[in-house]
């Protein structure tokens, strides 16, 4: 999943969706998450970035990566891909 | 080595400025991770999850406070713990030590507060299933018997017939108080009639000693001055007693109904900011029966069966989290190992629950369910949480009343109960549930006994 090339992101958690008008707010695991996924990054390795980051098995974090993924494509905020 | 930083499940939430929703604003700001200085996760490690505990210190301050309030405005007053409360040995006798009579509603409560060791002169017999045997029991122990119907009035008159023994005896009434609903099902009416009829055929029969006037308005009231109606019309039948027949009625027994600290399901602010305290209802009832007719040499005792607010808030029930889920709207939904089973409240109260442990300012709006497998079992329909992974534990406020006597056995079994003493030592009053205890009680005819499959 790679996320929309004109959603701001805030060093401190801030989204913003100039298309819509809508913003919202992410804590600091979704912030990572989204500044990798801006960089294209692939699942796996988001999961082990922040295994190494954070207390927490693999198993918890790619659960709740695919959680937060859904809610990314929820609010519309991914790029579709080709 | 590197400290790995503590983990929080991610979170995306929308921002949004238009109508207030459901799920209203925070409410948790610190981890509630002690009671009575004992920590949550030792209480859970040491007695499983889910598990009720009780704080000793809280009940009796609780009573000593409303006790309080009472006696300071009104010069005697009586106590009769509701056993249909709370039930449990361990908790009974916390309120008899404190000077509490028992207040039972079946055969079954008045055993259970004989074996306590109650003195049956100090057992009130309410409710409307009294069976033949019961009034017996009631009426060779001298317990005063608050009769519900007629049926009984007459089944109690029949008895002392017989005995030869005269009952001590109290009608329940019921009336309008200006509160709705009116409770009309229990004892005899006072605006048609039926309450003035049934204290005359009390009168004329001479077979009973009519010793006091009973009501209990309603449940969890946020009116004091119904109560101040209530208390003011049982003068008055009191009274006129007193000029028609010359008797005295010796006491008004007010039955209870007092609203705790929870927060009714629907209710716009918070139960801990709009309920009236226990000092509003002793205002209301002691200031009408002050300005009563009663001669103010001999007032009448005034009794009183508050059960919930005084056990409410020092009930807790701890419990894990099981799973978190998505529903199809994209809200959240925590399952959690509490459900309606357990905590029979929830369909009436919005419960405060808290984490127990460390979490950040964000939120999300949630949707917290039970473990049984029935639509039914949900805990809270809407409340903006902290962040919960599973595995993590909580605490549910205010669970005293009711919970440990209406919880049922369906499912799952029902877990241990602590209670913590006032020296902060826990201690196990109810051993949970195996599945030796329900099915020990079950019989299998021989022609089910085997099967192929």
């Amino acid at each position: 999943m790679k996320i929309r090339n004109n959603i701001a992101v805030s060093d401190n958690g801030f989204v913003f969706n100039p298309a819509s008008g809508e913003s919202f707010t992410v804590n600091q695991v979704g912030l990572d998450i989204l500044n990798m996924l801006r960089k294209g990054e692939k699942q796996e390795a988001i999961v082990q970035e922040l295994s190494k980051k954070y207390q927490a098995d693999t198993v918890m974090i790619e659960r709740d990566l695919l959680d937060f993924e859904a809610m990314v494509k929820q609010y519309h905020l991914h790029q579709n891909e080709d | 080595m590197t400290t790995k930083a503590r983990y929080e499940r991610p979170l995306i939430k929308k921002l949004e400025s238009n109508m207030p929703n459901k799920f209203g604003m925070r409410t948790e700001f610190e981890p509630f991770t002690h009671i009575d200085g004992v920590s949550v996760a030792s209480l859970m490690a040491d007695y499983g999850s889910p598990v009720f505990v009780l704080s000793e210190q809280k009940i009796r301050n609780k009573f000593k406070a409303a006790r309080q309030a009472f006696e300071t405005r009104y010069p005697k007053v009586q106590f009769a713990w509701s056993y249909k409360t709370n039930y449990l040995s361990a908790v009974c006798n916390v309120f008899h030590q404190e000077g509490s009579w028992a207040e039972v509603v079946s055969g079954f409560e008045y055993d259970k507060a004989i074996r306590h060791g109650v003195d049956g002169s100090n057992i009130i017999f309410n409710g409307p299933d009294k069976t033949q045997e019961d009034l017996r029991k009631a009426i060779t122990n001298n317990s005063l018997i608050h009769i519900d119907h007629l049926d009984e009035l007459y089944m109690i008159q029949e008895i002392a017939r017989e005995t030869r023994q005269k009952p001590k005896v109290a009608i329940r009434v019921n009336m309008d108080t200006g509160i709705y609903p009116m409770w009309d099902r229990f004892g005899f009416n006072f605006e048609n009639g039926q309450a003035w009829d049934a204290l005359n055929k009390i009168m004329f029969s001479g077979l009973l000693d009519l010793v006091g006037l009973h009501t209990h308005i309603g449940t969890f009231m946020l009116s004091p001055n119904a109560y101040a109606i209530a208390a003011s019309k049982l003068a008055n039948l009191a009274q006129r007693i007193q000029q028609k027949y010359g008797h005295e009625v010796k006491y008004i027994d007010m039955g209870g109904g007092f609203s705790s600290l929870n927060t009714l399901k629907g209710a716009y602010l918070p139960g801990t900011d709009t309920n009236p305290s226990i000092d509003d209802f002793a205002e209301a009832i002691t200031s009408a029966l002050i300005n009563s007719d009663y001669h103010p040499k001999s007032p009448p005792l005034l009794i009183l069966e508050t059960g919930r607010a005084l056990i409410d808030e020092a009930g807790y029930l701890l419990g894990s989290v099981i799973a978190n889920k998505r529903l199809s709207d994209g809200r959240r939904a925590t399952i959690l190992d509490v459900g309606v089973n357990l905590l029979f409240t929830s369909f009436w109260y919005d419960h405060k629950i808290t984490p127990a442990q460390e979490f950040t300012s964000y939120t999300e709006d949630t949707v917290i369910y039970g473990p049984l497998c029935m639509n039914i079992d949900m805990v809270r329909e809407n409340i903006s949480l902290p962040l919960l992974n599973k595995g993590d534990k909580i605490v549910i406020h205010h669970v005293g009343a009711y919970n440990m006597t209406q919880w049922m056995q369906f499912i799952t079994l029902r877990p241990n109960v602590v209670m913590i003493d006032m020296d902060g030592k826990p201690h196990l009053i109810r051993k949970n549930e195996s599945i030796d205890s329900i099915e020990n009680l079950e019989e299998i005819p021989p022609h089910l006994s085997h099967f192929e499959l």
